[in-house]
């Protein structure tokens, strides 16, 4: 035993649970996308709704799980998001072909912002990406040829039968929540994924090993953006209109704060949990106004306080699972 | 002419975002932390004075000495209880936590009053104004710039000159030696987190009687504040009155320019100076912004 400097251990990046996990996955999304065959489209609206949420959480807990950046205005990129669509559209592009366009746009945008904010610190990024979310919203205002302040109807959908339109609606939102979820891990399982959790273990320690940390930042803030701008185009093709003040409202960094928390900072099954747990939660209490709100946000105070390992750090630790494993396992080599 | 008008009212503007800012720049300063609730707690302030007003049928500015020392209360509580701990698990959790508070604020106002916008009526003091060299200056917005600058030369002498201020200082620079020499660091941080809400209650009500406001309306006098105190200069208390002219300038002269263009116009100094001059116009913490 002593003497077995020798490879004694064996390191591997999945276990026969993951293999189990993965089929689960590959039914689970073809059960999903036959979804639109089985029921009708206000299951499938619910679902559009759940996978915006979805978008949105996995991508800000991306930034503040991993590159420490608690951002309060990724809604700045939501409305790029949309209004690019809105934009693509009314130049006779189909709004469906214009999703991925929405979600580069906000991607491009997102570039010289990030000069801007990333050299800023905790309330310091946090306001500012805020204020340029504001100024965002104040702009569209501004601007006639966006709808100003009433707001703006997408068009290039009117002539689609509302039943083929849904279920489009449904597989977008789809596709673009699957594509997040497997993007992020995917990104996560790379070198690069590395870089990442050594940053979002300690900034200082990471920067000593050669991590850059501004790199880094820089693109998880654009990948972000692109996240947040999918999920703008998903809300103004399902909603089929679009207004500056609801969707640059801060009341979507509400949103994916609360879903990233609840279900765990910094993981990437933390955001999944968490928007199945907002989701009962916005549907349990929908009757009662603003409560639903009160419920949550207090939830979230909680649990940042008290759990702040989300829901997923209890389960997770709890039955030693990993539905997404990003990191190694190391047992004793037989 | 009009200009001339437009710098008045600016700098007496100023005057109320300072009064909003320097409980953000205190807090700051002191114990390193930004209450992302500051505005709602404003907006609270205000509600609390027109239950007040209302119910008892008394003057706002007596509310104002219920409301003042009840927030100072307020403030302790929420700093021991709830920002100290969350301090504790990490700075970021602050930012969630204090979020977090802030929506919950706003939606229990709408719950608890409804989202039609009110405002305190202060009668003469509102509408009645005097001249000085043919410029029309309004009372409260006089009154309001006398109170910011003096809470702010209160603050500055309790920190230089009171035992207290010492040991907040102290705590402030390091907390470890602070509270091996006695200073019981957690309470202090408690205390100024007290003024801080104090000052918050005298700008909630301040903003009240100045111009409606709605449950919803506290993210963006947040906003306001922390654009005064980083173009200020974070922490240091002179800046943040100074910012507050800034942006109070930046925005009338905006609206000057075009109508609706005001508060784009302050968002775009305080992105300006983030841009090139992150630790604003009077430095002290400079190394917080980087």
């Amino acid at each position: 035993m002593s003497e077995s400097t020798a490879p004694s251990v064996r390191v591997s990046r999945s276990r026969r649970s993951s293999i189990w996990m993965l089929v689960a996955g590959v039914v689970l999304l073809a059960a999903l996308a036959s979804l639109p065959y089985v029921v009708y489209a206000n299951v499938t609206d619910l679902f559009v709704n759940f996978f915006i949420l979805l978008t949105l959480g996995v991508t800000w807990n991306l930034l503040a799980g991993y590159a420490g950046l608690v951002s309060v205005g990724q809604q700045a990129y939501i409305g790029v998001g949309a209004y690019a669509v809105l934009v693509l559209a009314g130049d006779g592009m189909s709004p469906f072909l214009a999703i991925p366009l929405g979600a580069l746009t906000a991607a491009i945008v997102s570039i010289p912002v990030s000069f801007i904010v990333l050299h800023l610190r905790g309330a310091y990024f946090a306001i500012a990406t805020w204020v340029v979310a504001e100024s965002f919203r104040l702009a569209v205002l501004r601007a006639p040829s966006l709808g100003g302040g009433t707001g703006a109807t997408l068009y290039g959908l009117a002539g689609v039968d509302p039943a083929v339109r849904e279920a489009f609606t449904y597989w977008a939102a789809l596709a673009v929540a699957a594509a997040t979820l497997i993007g992020c891990y995917v990104l996560l399982r790379t070198r690069f994924g590395l870089d990442l959790t050594a940053i979002r273990d300690n900034e200082v320690g990471a920067r000593s090993v050669g991590v850059r940390i501004m790199q880094a930042k820089r693109i998880v803030y654009v990948v972000a953006a692109a996240g947040a701008g999918a999920a703008g185009a998903l809300l103004i093709v399902s909603q089929l209109n679009v207004q500056a003040a609801s969707i640059f409202s801060v009341q979507w960094s509400a949103y994916m704060i609360f879903v990233a928390l609840i279900g765990g900072i910094g993981t990437v099954e933390g955001p999944i949990l968490g928007t199945l747990a907002f989701f009962l939660l916005q549907q349990s209490l929908a009757e009662r106004g603003a409560w639903y709100l009160i419920v949550v946000g207090a939830v979230a105070v909680l649990m940042a306080m008290f759990v702040p390992r989300g829901l997923w750090g209890l389960v997770g630790d709890r039955f030693r699972l990993r539905l997404f494993p990003t990191g190694y396992w190391v047992r004793p080599a037989r | 002419m009009s200009w001339v008008n437009a710098v008045v009212q600016g700098i007496l503007l100023g005057g109320l975002y300072a009064l909003f800012a320097c409980g953000l720049s205190l807090m700051f300063g002191v114990m390193k932390v930004v209450n992302l609730a500051h505005g709602d707690f404003a907006v609270l302030a205000a509600y609390l004075a027109l239950v007040i007003v209302s119910g008892f049928e008394v003057p706002i500015l007596w509310s104002v000495l219920l409301v003042a020392p009840l927030f100072g209360l307020v403030g302790y509580v929420v700093q021991r209880f709830i920002i100290q701990r969350s301090l504790d698990v990490s700075p970021l959790t602050t930012l969630l936590v204090t979020f977090g508070l802030s929506i919950v604020i706003q939606n229990a106002l709408l719950e608890a009053a409804s989202a039609n916008s009110e405002s305190l009526q202060s009668g003469i003091l509102a509408s009645g104004s005097f001249q000085v060299a043919g410029l029309h200056v309004g009372y409260l917005s006089v009154l309001i710039f006398v109170t910011a600058t003096a809470v702010i030369v209160g603050l500055q002498l309790f920190l230089s000159r009171t035992s207290l201020g010492r040991q907040l200082r102290a705590a402030s620079d390091d907390q470890e030696t602070a509270s091996s020499v006695g200073v019981n660091v957690r309470h202090v941080f408690g205390v100024a987190a007290g003024i801080a809400f104090g000052t918050v209650a005298l700008a909630g009500v301040a903003f009240g009687m100045y111009s409606s406001f709605d449950p919803a309306a506290g993210p963006q006098r947040l906003i306001f504040a922390f654009e005064a105190v980083v173009i200020g200069g974070m922490g240091s208390l002179w800046g943040t009155l100074l910012g507050g002219i800034v942006l109070g300038l930046a925005q009338v002269l905006g609206s000057q320019i075009d109508p609706g263009f005001g508060v784009l116009a302050g968002h775009i100094v305080f992105l300006a100076v983030l841009a090139f001059r992150p630790s604003g116009l009077i430095p002290q913490v400079a190394q917080a912004a980087q």
